[in-house]
């Protein structure tokens, strides 16, 4: 065995080989599989930075000699939805006006309702537990009809406050639930001595848990945004043509075959439409972690 | 001087989470109910509930026996060959196609995830690198993901094109054109986005075993492999009923991917029961409540194990 000796400084108990076969098994198959992750990643990239003849003519592998962003500008300015040819700028300003207010207020609902129920339990609040976590596994196509009568009743159907409240409230078990479950965690002596000292429902949520809970936040911030930004359903059918989000767009600009598919454009209209999420996984690192897994666990 | 009346005890508590009541109660309880009850009538157009509509359309398991009658939901033909006994189902249709997702996706990234997990708890170089390239997948839209698995797979231009321009020309990897193969097209997109997931869990799992069962372990001579296999995998239980629960769910709900990487096709062969409700919403009310229902029925299946986990925890204490 090709065993290379660790080149490091004689710190340690007893000197090990720096390979030895299992690490060489172990680091292969880390390697390989990390390969087939990123290959769709690659892909996307070198196929959005080449001219439709290269695309044609080449080979999906191998990236272009003389790469242009040309396709990039033409799927954010002007590539066609079948509707109109104005790119997928609309879908991103779309998403950016349903993610921000669903966020906002399922978080708002979310926590006081999960500090409710941690905190200041009421009857059936248990079996208002098991409800909720009953609903966050329901199938969204289920609930489709019922939200369609309910949103055509408010007179909202196919607009923007329409999408934005089936948003929020299919955000709201799970989050309720990461709010109990980490608002039933924190110390109850500190809930305790807040009552004592004569503190109420509303000072001891602003003043006391609120500024404990920034990661918890920080979670639910993730959860919301990724998941509403990601979602396709709800989006194609009750925000209406005018304010589809940037997935429904992403879809119509890869089927529409106008004057042939430019599939360069089609990948980097792809790549913009993951870039948020992807950027969120990036700077959020092990909160995003944190927030899929407690998420996930808990839902 | 008077009790203060019980209703009004906690009541900024009650009415904090008024607004969460009325959505569970009036959207999750009444939405499913709604959807149940009427999958047993002919209704056309959506009706607000009155039971005056519910007794006047009622048609008691009629939508059902046409839902599981049609060839794309469900259908299931014996093909027997000729001067054999023995003959074989090959099912095909919207159910089917969800039930063989379900399975390989449980498998394969349960299989994958604890390897990966395993691996990655060697204590290994660059961890955070190898971590952040698995679980990337897991932030994009599944529409993101079934739009550049579907341009990797195109025949004409992808894969398939590449290895025979670089002089495989025997090589074929058409799978999202061809009828049989589809769904393994859908499985290979849906592994390569959840498959990171499974891993941070397991590997949550792994990290949560006391060191000293390793140690006892390693003290009696047990190689790690065994360890793993025979004692830590039982240990994991609550961690792969979790995981189960969470793929099979997925799997059960699965649509975008399918929307964006075939829309259903070739034709309809790669359809899906969340698709087939979506399509029949105008044309065909009924089938489609009738295969919500059944959904839902598939969803509480999957979640029984994790339910007697939950339920044997309660009553054990």
């Amino acid at each position: 065995m090709a065993n290379t000796p660790l080149a490091a400084g004689p710190s340690g108990a007893k000197p090990k080989p720096f390979i030895t076969p299992q690490r060489a098994v172990v680091y292969t198959v880390l390697i390989v599989c990390a390969i087939f992750f990123l290959f769709p990643l690659y892909i996307m990239v070198i196929t959005s930075l080449k001219n439709i003849q290269e695309i044609q003519s080449g080979n999906i592998f191998i990236p272009t000699m003389h790469p242009t962003f040309d396709a990039w500008e033409k799927a954010w300015n002007s590539a066609c939805t079948g509707l109109y040819c104005e790119g997928i700028k609309v879908g991103f300003w779309n998403s950016i006006k349903i993610t921000v207010p669903s966020t906002i207020v399922s978080i708002i609902v979310a926590s006081l309702t999960g500090y409710s129920m941690a905190n200041w339990p009421f009857k059936f609040s248990e079996v208002f537990f098991t409800i909720l976590l009953l609903s966050s596994f329901i199938p969204y196509v289920v609930m489709i009809y019922p939200l369609v009568i309910i949103t055509r009743e408010l007179g909202i159907y196919s607009t923007l406050p329409a999408v934005v409240l089936v948003h929020t409230i299919f955000g709201l078990p799970l989050l309720t639930l990461l709010f109990r479950n980490y608002f039933a965690s924190l110390p109850q002596e500190l809930f305790k001595a807040a009552r004592v000292d004569g503190a109420g429902y509303w000072q001891i949520f602003f003043q006391v848990f609120a500024p404990m809970s920034v990661p918890i936040f920080t979670v639910a911030v993730i959860l919301q945004v990724t998941g509403i930004w990601n979602d396709f359903l709800f989006g194609v059918i009750y925000a209406g043509p005018t304010n589809y989000p940037m997935t429904v767009q992403l879809n119509n600009i890869v089927n529409s075959a106008q004057g042939g598919k430019a599939y360069n454009v089609d990948m980097a209209a792809t790549i913009l439409t993951g870039l948020v999420p992807l950027a969120i996984y990036f700077f959020s690192g092990k909160y995003f972690v944190r927030g899929i897994a407690a998420g996930a666990v808990k839902g | 001087m008077n009790r203060p009346n019980p209703l009004f005890r906690n009541l900024n508590s009650k009415i904090a989470s008024l607004p969460m009541m009325l959505i569970v109660l009036g959207v999750f309880v009444g939405g499913t109910v709604w959807t149940v009850l009427f999958s047993f009538t002919n209704i056309k157009i959506l009706p607000i509930f009155t039971p005056k509509q519910w007794i006047d359309g009622f048609v008691g398991f009629a939508n059902y026996k046409r839902l599981f009658n049609s060839d794309r939901w469900m259908s299931c033909p014996a093909i027997t060959k000729i001067g054999q006994e023995s003959w074989q189902f090959k099912c095909t249709g919207a159910m089917p196609n969800m039930i063989t997702y379900a399975i390989l996706a449980i498998i394969i990234s349960i299989s994958l995830g604890f390897l990966l997990a395993v691996m990655m708890d060697q204590k290994i170089r660059l961890e955070g690198m190898f971590r952040t390239i698995y679980l990337y997948p897991f932030a994009l839209s599944f529409i993101v993901t079934g739009h550049v698995w579907a341009w990797i797979m195109s025949p004409e231009y992808g894969l398939q094109h590449a290895m025979r321009e670089l002089g495989w020309t025997s090589f074929s990897f058409g799978w999202i054109a061809d009828r049989q193969m589809v769904m393994y097209a859908i499985v290979i997109a849906g592994i390569w986005q959840g498959t990171g997931f499974v891993m941070a869990l397991m590997l949550a799992g792994l990290r949560g075993i006391d060191e000293d069962i390793w140690k006892a372990a390693r003290v009696d001579g047990i190689p790690a492999w065994r360890t793993y296999i025979q004692i830590v995998l039982p240990m994991m239980k609550p961690v792969m009923v979790t995981t189960f629960v969470l793929v099979a769910s997925g799997a059960v709900r699965i649509y975008d991917l399918v929307v964006a990487l075939t829309d259903g096709g070739p034709g309809i062969s790669s359809d899906v029961p969340s698709r087939y409700i979506y399509q029949n919403f105008s044309a065909n009310l009924g089938q489609s409540l009738s295969a919500s229902t059944v959904m839902l029925v598939s969803m509480a299946i999957v979640l029984i194990p994790w339910m007697r986990m939950e339920f044997g925890k309660k009553s054990q204490a």
